[in-house]
């Protein structure tokens, strides 16, 4: 083999109480495909950091080509050959295409030049994209086209990709990946993070596994199974979720011709949405974000009204009752954003208990909160749903994504729910965490109630629905049985009305 | 090099000792400040800080004032602070003051000269339902069309200032007043006074309200659901929404109760220090409550330590500009240095100060 494109020995860095990056070595080949592994917290985001030159190591060494490589900055490592597209988009939604793009170079080129510059671009690598377009219209699989592509005009060495998969559709991930299969058989190397292992077997040609900032193994991913690879990832094996097979009983919660109009401007109308959900029953609705998940929850939570009749819950009209009302009959629901929406970021975990947990748990007599019960409460969910935290006291906001979702997971399911809705259940969760909170969905269906899962994480979805479902630009497909759907399916269900086609090579 | 770094949970510590060290670094500026204007510094505090309430010949004049004073900064401030905490900014509660005050006269005057023990419960009645009012405006414009409470309520204040003249030169001026502005004196009336309860305190039952007003208040934010759904509509609306909040309820409620109080503060005051309603009855007690609001740190015990404290410094202010000659701007910027310094401060109860360089993160 030749010389490694990049060379990494001894990368360590040390946050105030906690190692990110514990004496970290790997090289990457010249147009390898190097999958970057790890939980949550495992040190991965650091560590292309200082690839990319946005974090300092404390010390070792990184060499580029040969050469001592250690940006000061990201204009740097860009200069020197580094990209990188990044989990979330940095792009304005009310310029062009081309704007955007001309915003990110050093010296961008007259706008004709740039946009033909673009359409090059695009054609080349099987990206369908319009350089006059406004972001804004764009889908997420599109607006991350507008991303990888500014990175293609500098003509990288070295491609970084952060979780790129998370918000494509099945569709838009095989465009993907025959982007990133051809720029790797012209030489360009790609760092390919992502928690979808079995993505990783389908691309990658080397993976690095980094453990509580440590590398823990390497493998090739093309001979190793995705069990295998989970566990090197989380240092024992992964019990799989299941639960007995069992008859679902009546219907609880249904859904008839559902339609709301947007919030906003760059929000999602619900589209005649009709649906149904019994008892024991778990279904998925599957989708990429933005395509109405987030109104789909607010008007199931009772957060937006519903036009009347439009919603029943056990054959009575659910239309007018509030958030709280609607607790209190056992629908309870977990929203997306962690921070700001499901918990109250400057609030201590106690508060962010009563937050949901007031009606249904008896957190208040006459309005007069019992801080006492609010506190076990709270307690019971650090306990039970294994969030790791120095108390019920800590701020919301000092807890990690995973752990702050745990216990807003565990916080719904432990009242009891008759009916829950949840929205990304295990967006940002490691491995072993998210197979805990599949589980306790499935057990709370095993118990009777009816779960929907709103999730962009198919895989998921297939695991754990009985029923799967896509939303797709506020439109509901018709529910069919889980068992049996394969990934061409649900990707037609999707609509993969973004770019299906490829464009022309 | 300096950088902030923000602490994972506030700090309790910084929070409780922010407004003190304000206070400290408002003294030092604001002793440089005296000096730079040829007064001597340590005297001109001690005037300040110190006479109003130790000095042999002033201070039985100017203690009980401490209380005449704070009281209304304090009723207001309490009021305020619920729909602060909400994020409803209510900025004004001066003409909702008026208002409460014209309606509570107007009450009273009209039943004039009564002296049933039933007046004065009803011109406290009328003085709430006032301010309520008065607040209902911006209240029920932002609920229902959307507009900014910030802007109505504070136009709302120029329109009160201009109703008080109207009245003070016309339909409420006193018809035995040999034609000059102002109405009939309320507190020469026993049915309409709102009397010193304890002789020499400065107590009379606006202070008492304010008392209760805080405890209330204290009552409500530390147990009961309705204030812990106006601290998270303040720190997380989509949160509290996801909770069941109803955000423009809230906004009436919050406004609505903001409004009451500096009503009945203002009813307190016309019937009691001032007396009587005249063209400059109102003396900015609105306005400066947003300040003793934000000084207590929107906290009701905060607020009832800052109410004494901006009372103190007008008290004060007002004896150095007598006994010392200090120019009126200049006790204003030194009341105007302690709200900037707690704000300046405010930052360390969310951020510890890092010194040094660190690599960029």
């Amino acid at each position: 083999m030749t010389a490694p494109l990049l060379d990494l020995r001894g990368l360590t860095k040390a946050y105030p109480g906690v190692i990110a990056n514990d004496d970290v070595s790997f090289a990457i080949q010249p147009g390898e495909v190097h999958a970057l592994l790890g939980e949550n917290g495992a040190g991965k985001s650091t560590l292309v950091k200082m690839i990319y030159g946005l974090v300092k190591p404390d010390s070792g060494t990184m060499a580029l080509n040969g050469a001592p490589f250690s940006p000061p900055e990201p204009r740097i490592a860009r200069l020197q050959g580094v990209a990188m597209v990044f989990q979330h988009f940095s792009l304005f939604e009310a310029l062009s295409v081309a704007e955007n793009i001309a915003l990110g170079m050093e010296n961008p080129p007259k706008p004709r030049d740039l946009s033909k510059r673009i359409r090059d671009v695009s054609q080349a690598y099987g990206l369908p994209l319009d350089p006059e377009s406004l972001v804004g219209d764009l889908s997420a699989g599109e607006r991350q086209r507008v991303e990888i592509i500014r990175c293609l005009l500098q003509d990288p060495k070295l491609l970084i990709m952060d979780e790129p998969t998370s918000v494509l559709t099945p569709q838009e991930v095989e465009i993907l990946f025959h982007t990133l299969r051809k720029l790797s058989a012209e030489g360009t190397a790609i760092l390919y993070i992502s928690h979808k292992l079995e993505e990783i077997r389908a691309l990658c040609d080397a993976a690095t596994i980094l453990r509580l900032g440590k590398v823990v193994g390497a493998c090739d991913p093309k001979q190793t199974s995705a069990a295998q690879m989970a566990e090197m990832m989380v240092g024992k094996s992964l019990a799989q979720p299941g639960r007995d097979a069992s008859e679902p009983g009546e219907v609880l919660l249904k859904a008839t011709g559902l339609s709301l109009p947007a919030a906003s401007a760059f929000g999602t109308p619900l589209r005649d949405i009709s649906f149904e959900v019994r008892a024991g029953e778990v279904l998925g609705i599957g989708g990429v974000a933005g395509n109405g998940q987030d109104e789909l929850l607010a008007v199931l939570s009772g957060e937006r009204p519903a036009p009347a009749v439009a919603i029943e819950y056990d054959g009575s009209d659910l239309a007018r009752l509030k958030p709280e009302q609607r607790r209190g009959i056992g629908i309870l629901s977990a929203p997306e954003e962690r921070l700001g929406h499901a918990a109250a970021p400057d609030m201590s975990l106690t508060e962010n208990a009563v937050l949901t947990g007031a009606t249904r748990k008896g957190l208040a007599t006459n309005g007069f909160i019992g801080w006492g019960r609010a506190r076990a409460f709270a307690d019971e969910i650090i306990e039970r749903f294994d969030v790791r935290t120095p108390g019920n006291h800590v701020a919301a906001r000092a807890l990690s994504g995973g752990n702050l979702q745990k216990f807003v997971i565990g916080r719904e399911i432990l009242q009891d729910p008759t009916v829950l809705v949840v929205n990304q259940p295990t967006w940002g969760v490691d491995a072993s965490a998210a197979a805990d909170i599949r589980q306790a969905l499935l057990d709370l269906a095993q118990n009777g109630a009816a779960v929907i899962v709103i999730s962009q994480d198919l895989d998921e979805l297939l695991e754990i629905s009985d029923r799967f479902c896509a939303l797709n630009e506020g439109r509901l497909s018709d529910p069919r049985p889980a068992r049996g759907l394969s990934m061409e399916e649900i990707g037609l269900m999707l609509g993969g009305a973004h770019g299906m086609e490829e464009a022309a090579i | 090099m300096i950088r902030l770094e923000k602490r994972p949970t506030p700090s309790r510590a910084w929070s409780l000792g922010t407004p003190l060290l304000a206070v400290l670094l408002t003294m030092i500026a604001g002793g440089l400040m005296f000096a730079a204007l040829g007064q001597d510094p340590f005297e001109t505090i001690r005037v300040i800080f110190w006479d109003p309430l130790f000095h042999e010949r002033f201070a039985s004049f100017s203690r009980p004032q401490l209380l005449v004073k704070a009281g209304p900064l304090i009723l207001i401030a309490i009021g305020l602070s619920l729909g602060f905490r909400a994020g409803i900014w209510n900025i004004g509660a001066e003409g909702q003051y008026i208002l409460g005050a014209l309606c509570g006269a107007a009450f009273g005057l009209a039943f004039h000269p009564s002296e049933s023990p039933l007046l004065f419960p009803g011109m406290l009645i009328a003085g709430l339902i006032g301010g309520w009012l008065w607040a209902m405006i911006p209240a029920l414009l932002k609920v229902f069309a959307n507009t900014n409470e910030i802007l109505v309520s504070l136009l709302l204040v120029y329109v009160a200032e201009a109703m008080l003249a109207s009245a003070a030169t016309g339909w409420l001026r006193n018809p035995d007043g040999q034609g000059f502005p102002g109405s009939r004196n309320l507190s020469r009336n026993p049915g309409t006074d709102n009397p010193e309860l304890f002789a020499g305190t400065g107590i009379h039952w606006g202070v008492l309200a304010a008392f209760i007003a805080v405890i209330a208040a204290y009552v409500l934010f530390q147990k009961h659901m309705l204030g812990y759904q106006i601290k998270l509509a303040g720190q997380a609306p989509r949160a509290a929404r996801f909770s069941g909040v109803n955000p423009g309820r809230l906004v009436i409620l919050c406004l609505g109760v903001s409004g009451a109080l500096a009503g009945a503060a203002g009813l307190f005051e016309v019937a009691g220090p001032a007396g009587q309603i005249t063209i400059d009855f109102n003396v900015g007690y609105g306005f400066t409550a947003i300040i003793v609001a934000f000084l207590g740190r929107l906290h009701p015990i905060g607020i009832l330590f800052a109410g004494l404290l901006m009372a103190l410094t007008y008290i004060g202010g007002e004896l150095a500009q007598l006994m010392l000659q200090v120019p009126a701007p200049a006790i204003q910027a030194f009341q105007g240095m302690l709200l900037f310094f707690l704000l300046a401060l405010d930052v360390l109860s969310n951020y510890r100060i890092k010194l040094g360089r660190e690599g960029v993160a």
